[in-house]
């Protein structure tokens, strides 16, 4: 579904993502993890479509098509969702109707008729169910004024109503406490199918104790320095992000 | 380049898209502004002699005043005597009923998506239709003069009414309030009267469309509005003009009275042409709004959405002279291109107890200056007086320009004025934000502008507010940053 093949991209001449592989098939979870600035969420925002963001080299296919030749809107039309990792506020724009405009876009992309508002309802009341969320929060401007947990579900609520192919959550899990952690994992789980694939990016092994990976990866200094199974998220949370780096950067001296 | 001023390159901006205009056979006054020409009009509308000796003297005030240049904006000099002050459609005999009026008019008023005959109009708006100096037709008149209810062309009210007229014409602008208003008193064409008698609630939208069609005529309209004890009425105006390469002058005053307990609610949504991208042509829109809150416990409310026009100087005001008397004053001025909008409002508490709430949102893109100016005066024995202020400016792009200058005089200590004022910037990140939900720029913008102004859309009647909307969009569009 998603092959990343040599990315390298910077920001303003800074280069943060020096050579990325990664291969994502559908029914997969993938978990990435690394230290602080690693550059984990230059990633998501990549392949998000960002414009501040440079591509100076290697390529994305997604769904057989050149991701990195589409526009942002037109990504996520094809099915890329992006979870953010600190979501924007649209004051005086209700969630309800930036969903719904979204959704409409969407469709009509796919060639899919405007959903009524009744159909559109109906959805929300049902997604709604799937992570909890309070209709109240749903009538309120966009994010403003959201606790940090509230903004989080609402982003999976987001999610749920889009229904990507590709979901890359970014640290959706912290600021979320133990039950929303559960809830919105839970979410995330039921909207798992054998047609679509998931990236979570975090930094705790908690998360994934709910949401299973598959694979788990180590980006390091914009690169992907280990790739393991989820027994690699139990040992770095043993042992911490030393024994890599210093494995790393002994290579690169050498 | 920056991407914001790439979009702004790449994305030119949508014409307007009423810039056509109809060649009719006119009865037009010569070119030029003299007394003979103010004798001219008052004769061509069988004005009574008062009424000319009002015109008259206040063309006398006129000559002795000066151009105002304290507003923030700059454009050539208007050589107001290559004007034509008057310029009527012909139609041979005066309309008596709507089947009378000219299939002509009535298809420019459809082409611009109003409907002016009653059975097929939507149920609950009345509508004056004014086209260049005179109104063409005036819906639903039988069923609102069954509840006492005057609302008719200006001209007319000076036949039917001339009592109310003349009690009521210039007590909220007098003749020497300022230049454009003194112009007006000279020249006024016509406008809508609107009289809604004590104790009645109007059960519609009363609504006035101002459409400029003929070449180098200033528009000159005068609506006044008098609604008596416990009366209330919501009134609507809205407004087109061609597409034409020179600029063309609109000067209006509309004055509202309000009486004891009496509500008035004036909402424009403004679309004149504003010149195309270049700057070229537009109109420009020099009005002065004024309403009077006469008696205790009334309540006067303008609302606004100003995307049109060249150069806009407008200030609608409230005079709060009745105890525990209300004005509120809600605006979204968008500047795009090079649209120059100096707008705001004055609130005078002269009452005791009296309130007034100002909300401006002005949105400023292309290469356009955005101002907002306005005026809190508290007199001396307007005990208690409340005044809250939220001046809000959004910029698209780095060309453009916003400015607030508020004013603020107290004279009485028991006064609370609370001023507050933000500017912002669209961000790229609230863009990116709605890009990766699928949501194209252009929409994105429209989303965001229009919920950045939805304090405002709110107070609109729900067919303005839709409408509202998409102007803001179409005089948007392309200028994305
Ligand atoms: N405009 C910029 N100029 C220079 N460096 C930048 C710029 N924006 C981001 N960076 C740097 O890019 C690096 C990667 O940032 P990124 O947000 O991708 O890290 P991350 O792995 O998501 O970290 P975290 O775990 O803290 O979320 C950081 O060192 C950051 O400081
Ligand atoms: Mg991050």
């Amino acid at each position: 579904m998603l092959t990343i093949k040599n990315l390298h991209a910077s920001i303003e001449g800074t280069p943060i993502l020096r050579g990325i592989n990664l291969e994502v098939k559908a029914g997969e979870v993938h978990a990435i993890m690394g230290p602080n600035g690693s550059g984990k969420s230059t990633l998501a925002s990549v392949l998000a479509g960002r414009e501040e963001y440079e591509v100076t080299e290697g390529e994305v296919t997604f769904k057989g098509k050149d991701l990195l030749d589409l526009a942002p809107e037109d990504r996520a039309r094809e099915g890329v969702f992006l979870a953010f990792q600190y979501p924007v506020e649209i004051p005086g724009v209700s969630s309800t109707n930036f969903l719904r405009t979204a959704i409409n876009q969407v469709r009509e992309y796919r060639g899919l008729e405007a959903l009524d508002a009744v159909k559109f309802l109906t959805m929300m009341k049902e997604k709604m169910k799937l992570v909890e969320i309070d209709q109240k929060l749903l009538s309120r401007s966009l994010n403003e004024g959201f606790s940090g947990g509230e903004k989080k579900r609402n982003e999976i609520f987001q999610m749920a109503m889009l229904e990507p192919t590709l979901s890359i959550l970014d640290e959706t899990d912290s600021g979320l406490d133990i039950d929303a952690l559960r809830i919105v994992s839970n979410g995330v789980n039921q909207l798992k199918s054998k047609d679509n694939a998931t990236i979570v990016v975090t930094h705790y092994q908690r998360l994934l104790d709910y949401i299973v990976p598959d694979y788990v990866h180590v980006l390091y200094k914009g690169r992907i320095v280990k790739s393991g199974t989820k027994e690699l998220a139990l040992e770095l949370e043993e042992k911490g992000y030393d024994w890599i780096k210093e494995a790393i950067d002994s290579e690169a001296t050498v | 380049m920056s991407k914001d001023n790439q979009i702004l390159e790449e994305l030119t901006s949508k014409e307007y898209e009423h810039g056509w205009s109809v060649n009719f056979e006119a009865d037009e006054a010569p070119i030029g502004l003299n007394e003979e020409i103010i004798r001219w009009i008052s004769a061509k509308k069988e004005e009574p002699e008062w009424l000319l000796e009002w015109r008259l003297k206040a063309f006398k005030t006129w000559q002795s005043m000066t151009e105002p240049t304290w507003a923030n904006v700059t454009y050539p000099k208007i050589d107001l005597q290559s004007l034509r002050y008057y310029s009527a459609p012909k139609q041979n005999n005066k309309p008596k009923s709507l089947d009378e009026v000219d299939p002509e008019l009535l298809q420019i008023y459809e082409r611009l998506g109003i409907n002016l005959n009653e059975q097929k109009k939507l149920q609950g708006i009345a509508v004056d239709a004014v086209l260049d100096s005179v109104s063409v037709a005036t819906t639903f008149k039988g069923t609102l003069s069954k509840l006492g209810i005057v609302f008719c062309s200006f001209s007319e009210a000076v036949k039917e009414h001339p009592e109310l007229v003349k009690k009521y014409l210039g007590s909220v602008v007098p003749m020497t309030d300022n230049y454009y208003a003194a112009l007006n008193s000279a020249v006024f064409s016509d406008g809508s009267f609107c009289y809604i008698p004590k104790g009645v609630r109007c059960p519609m939208e009363l609504s006035t469309y101002f459409r400029i069609n003929a070449a180098n005529t200033g528009q000159f309209e005068r609506t006044l509005i008098v609604a008596e004890d416990e009366a209330y009425v919501s009134y609507l105006e809205g407004c087109t003009a061609p597409q034409r390469d020179e600029n063309q002058l609109h000067a209006a005053v509309v004055e509202i009275y309000a009486a004891k307990n009496a509500e008035v609610k004036y909402s424009t949504v403004q679309n004149w042409f504003p010149g195309d991208k270049n700057g070229k042509g537009g109109i420009y829109n020099f009005v002065t709004k004024r309403g009077i809150c006469a008696g205790d416990h009334s309540k006067i409310s303008w609302t606004q959405v100003e995307t049109g026009s060249a150069v806009t100087w407008k200030y609608p005001s409230c005079i709060l002279k009745g105890d525990h008397s209300i004005g509120e004053f809600y605006s979204v001025a968008v500047t795009n291109n090079y649209q120059q909008a100096d707008t705001g409002t004055k609130m005078i508490h002269i009452g005791k107890n009296t309130k007034s709430r100002i909300v401006s949102k002005g949105i400023s893109a292309g290469k356009s200056q955005n101002s907002y100016r306005g005026q809190v005066q508290v007199m001396k024995r307007a005990d208690n007086a409340r005044n809250f202020s939220q001046c809000d400016s959004l910029l698209m792009g780095d060309r453009c320009g916003a400015h607030t200058f508020p004013y603020i005089d107290i004279n009485n200590s028991s006064a609370k004025v609370e001023h507050e004022a933000t500017t912002s910037k669209i961000g790229e990140d609230q863009l990116f934000y709605c890009n990766q939900r699928g949501i194209s720029t252009e929409d994105a913008v429209a989303l965001i502008v229009n919920g950045y102004a939805k304090e405002v859309l709110n107070q609109l009647p729900m067919e303005f507010a839709v409408e509202a909307q998409k102007l803001l969009a179409l005089t948007l569009e392309g200028s994305v940053g």
